[in-house]
């Protein structure tokens, strides 16, 4: 039980905010039923003087995508010295460039599927035939598309003819200047969430398998409920979930993620585990993998959130 | 799937919508989109809005209908606040006929069935003349909200081509001839004459007797919706295709776009043996509309200048309607088309070959200004070169920037486009229709 009070921030103006909205509706009722006070803001422009004004004793970041993710809110919460759950400011970037991501990653020896990433100036000075034949022979078919930021798979998709990639880019485009290109692993679509114990430790919680209906676990299957199947556990074998717990402890430590932070991982066919894409600030709707995740660890959703809190709390305490 | 319909049982397996198995047919197409998602900014302030289709209610007396309000409550509280009848309150009815005759409408109170907005009516009469498989014939493009309904009730829409004067008649009756000659039952034509949702077009009166003519000689009913006839911008007000056929067409009215869009008031207007119907139907789907609501729209009417309130709505939506019309003059790229009404809320903007508006609504929003693709009007999936602009909800100023930053987003979307043009070639042949603005 805490008597701590606790913002929690969610929309904003990202393209996620739908989502986030619905996150942090999620979140502030699981926090009140372990007992906290919350208040839930928009982050908008009256956000700042909010802050000021009335000081939560911390803030719990439910927006995805832009601002929340990407370590600008985290800033400004450090300017005003308020305690907050989750990874710092330069652990967020880190975190929410997919490709620095990817990098840091194969550089500590984790597999990540293979990726190229481009500018959409690039195609235009060098020419869009040349480059996207280029990608295509190093890459394959098919292979995955993606906005080289962002996430609720906007944007993504699975591309599998060089026909479909011209106008997937488009699609990509429109969500950021960039684009990812990554190998396509077949396989188990898997996400583990990892949650720091109270010492400190990241840990693992259960993976949980992703069978959307369509084969294609995009906006609608994420947020749609019973347009996916979640297994949890995965229906994979120890080895393998100890591979994958290991991948996502690993992503969370060499990002220097904190508190919390949710790993999107596929394991192919022939068992190896490969590293998509690491979130600091997960989904928590009801659709959402973390809580999910929690539930079948036989953890509570808001005590496990009201516990991050308090850790924030304390970590600001010790400064 | 289990032969019982139950959803599998698998340890550790889970579905967060265990009732899967046992929608309805018609639920199909209820799932999240990236295109709902995307709405949700744009409520945001930061972001000029020229997609919903808000009524600007800033020029309301709002003082005078707190009273108004007030004192309905006290002097006729027990009335107010209790059940009403499904048909609708009967002082309202009468009121409402003497709003239709604005319109030429000679239309009795009995035949009058008062709904919860016109929404209702259209849900009542798919309701007690479609099913599944029927074919309805609407406007291309059509109101959003319509095509809903008629996917609810599992209708074919077949689209029937507008120009710039709306309905084409010859395309009417070649639809009607294609259905007969394949034995296929079409059930009514759906139409919003004037000042069209979403193409801003509207029938000209010339045309509105052949289109019932050629209706009438196939057996079609006419589902004439008209929410925003009287905001024609100099005062206009053209015929109801109602006015001249009381047989065989039913009016859809409502108070949302001349008064208040949250008191959800609306109506239909019947043939006699049809009203029976939907005052059944209307009972069995609401019980009644609003009582208090319905007494509010009726105590306005009696106690306001309502037609001075319509007046200046028309100069309010005249004002943003040449903000819209004169910041795409001004800003948007060669290749682009848009009709121009002269009256309601919408302007239908037709963007270059190979433009996917949909595919380019986020990168509208990260510019924050935001509009609906087309392909939202379109039950076949036509519209994607297309846009729905709404001018009625923000100031003209805020027209005038938001597009300034669509125009921007264009630019950028033609950019990319002939960037990768040339390896898009293959790919361009999706489904492209004439729209009013090109018919």
């Amino acid at each position: 039980m805490s008597d701590r009070w606790v913002a929690v921030l969610a929309g904003g103006l990202s393209h996620e905010r739908d989502v986030s909205l619905r996150s942090g509706r999620r979140v502030s009722a699981a926090l009140r039923s372990a007992g906290v006070t919350v208040e839930e803001w928009d982050a908008d422009a009256g956000l700042l003087p909010r802050l000021r004004d009335h000081r939560p004793d911390a803030v719990v970041i439910a927006m995805h995508g832009g601002e929340g993710e990407n370590g600008s809110i985290q800033t400004i919460l450090d300017l005003l010295d308020i305690p907050y759950v989750g990874a710092d400011p330069a652990a967020c970037r880190r975190a929410w460039d997919k490709p620095s991501a990817k990098a840091d990653l194969r550089r500590a020896g984790l597999q990540t599927p293979d990726w190229v990433v481009l500018p959409q100036s690039a195609f235009r000075e060098l020419g869009a035939q040349p480059v996207l034949e280029s990608m295509v022979a190093r890459l394959g078919l098919p292979l995955m598309l993606k906005p080289d930021q962002g996430g609720s798979a906007l944007g993504a998709q699975v591309v599998r003819s060089a026909a479909e990639l011209p106008t997937a880019m488009v699609g990509s485009l429109a969500y950021s200047d960039a684009v990812l290109a990554e190998e396509y692993i077949d396989g188990v679509e898997v996400a583990v969430p990892v949650i720091e114990d109270a010492d400190g430790t990241p840990r693992a919680l259960p993976a949980v398998e992703i069978v959307p209906e369509s084969g294609v676990y995009d906006y609608t299957a994420r947020y749609t409920a019973g347009l996916t199947t979640f297994h949890t556990p995965a229906r994979i074998d120890d080895t393998t979930a100890a591979k994958v717990a290991h991948l996502a402890v690993s992503a969370h430590r060499l990002l220097g993620l904190r508190d919390v932070s949710r790993t999107d991982a596929v394991v192919s066919r022939t068992g190896e585990v490969h590293f998509i894409e690491v979130s600091v600030s997960p989904g928590l709707t009801e659709t959402s993998l973390v809580p999910i995740a929690i539930e079948a660890d036989g953890g509570s959703f808001g005590e496990i959130y009201a516990g991050l809190v308090d850790r924030a709390i304390a970590r600001s305490q010790k400064r | 799937m289990t032969t019982s319909g139950q959803p599998p049982e698998r340890p550790g397996a889970r579905s967060l919508d265990p009732h899967l198995q046992r929608y309805a047919a018609r639920a199909a197409g209820m799932t999240a989109s990236e295109v709902r998602a995307l709405f949700a900014v744009a409520s945001r302030p930061e972001v000029v809005s020229l997609a919903g289709g808000m009524p600007n209610l800033a020029a309301l007396p709002l003082d005078f209908l707190s009273e108004q309000m007030a004192s309905i409550i006290a002097d006729e509280g027990m009335t107010a606040l209790q059940y009403g009848s499904a048909h609708g309150v009967p002082k309202l009815r009468e009121q409402i006929c003497e709003v239709m005759a604005l319109e030429g409408v000679t239309g009795h109170p009995d035949d009058l069935v008062v709904t919860v907005g016109s929404q209702m009516a259209l849900d009542l009469v798919t309701r007690i003349f479609v099913d599944p498989g029927d074919i309805v014939l609407a406007e291309g493009p059509s109101y959003v909200g319509a095509l809903g309904t008629f996917a609810s009730y599992q209708a074919e829409v077949r689209h029937v081509v507008m120009d710039e004067h709306g309905l084409v008649p010859e395309a009417l009756g070649a639809a009607l001839a294609a259905a007969d000659q394949a034995g296929r039952r079409v059930k009514f034509l759906y139409t919003i004459p004037n000042f069209n949702n979403p193409a801003g077009v509207t029938l000209a009166v010339a045309r509105r007797a052949e289109v019932l003519e050629i209706c009438d000689r196939h057996g079609v009913l006419v589902i004439e919706d008209n929410p925003y006839g009287l905001l024609g911008f100099d005062g206009q007000i053209y015929p109801a295709l109602r006015s001249m056929d009381s047989d065989n067409v039913i009016y859809l009215g409502s108070f949302s776009k001349t008064f208040a869009s949250g008191l959800r008031v609306g109506w239909a207007l019947a043939p006699h043996g049809v009203r029976e119907k939907l005052v059944l139907a209307a009972e069995s789907a609401a019980l009644c509309a609003p009582t208090l609501n319905q007494m509010v729209v009726s105590r306005y009417l009696a106690t306001h200048d309502w037609k001075g309130q319509i007046k200046s709505f028309q100069t309010m939506y005249r004002e943003r309607r040449d903000a819209l019309l004169a910041g795409l003059e001004q800003h948007m790229p060669a290749g682009c088309t848009w009709t121009r009404p002269d009256g309601g809320f919408f302007v239908w903007l037709t963007v270059p070959e190979g433009v996917d508006t949909k595919a380019m609504q986020p990168r509208a929003v990260t510019a924050r200004v935001a509009y609906v693709p087309g392909t939202g009007f379109y039950a076949d999936g036509f519209g994607s070169r297309q846009m729905r602009l709404s001018f009625c909800y923000p100031p003209p100023e805020r027209i005038s920037e938001g597009v300034r930053r669509l125009a921007g987003v264009l630019s950028d979307e033609l950019e990319l486009l002939r960037t990768f043009g040339p390896a898009m070639s293959r790919v361009l042949s999706g489904p492209q229709t004439p729209a009013p603005d090109t018919a």
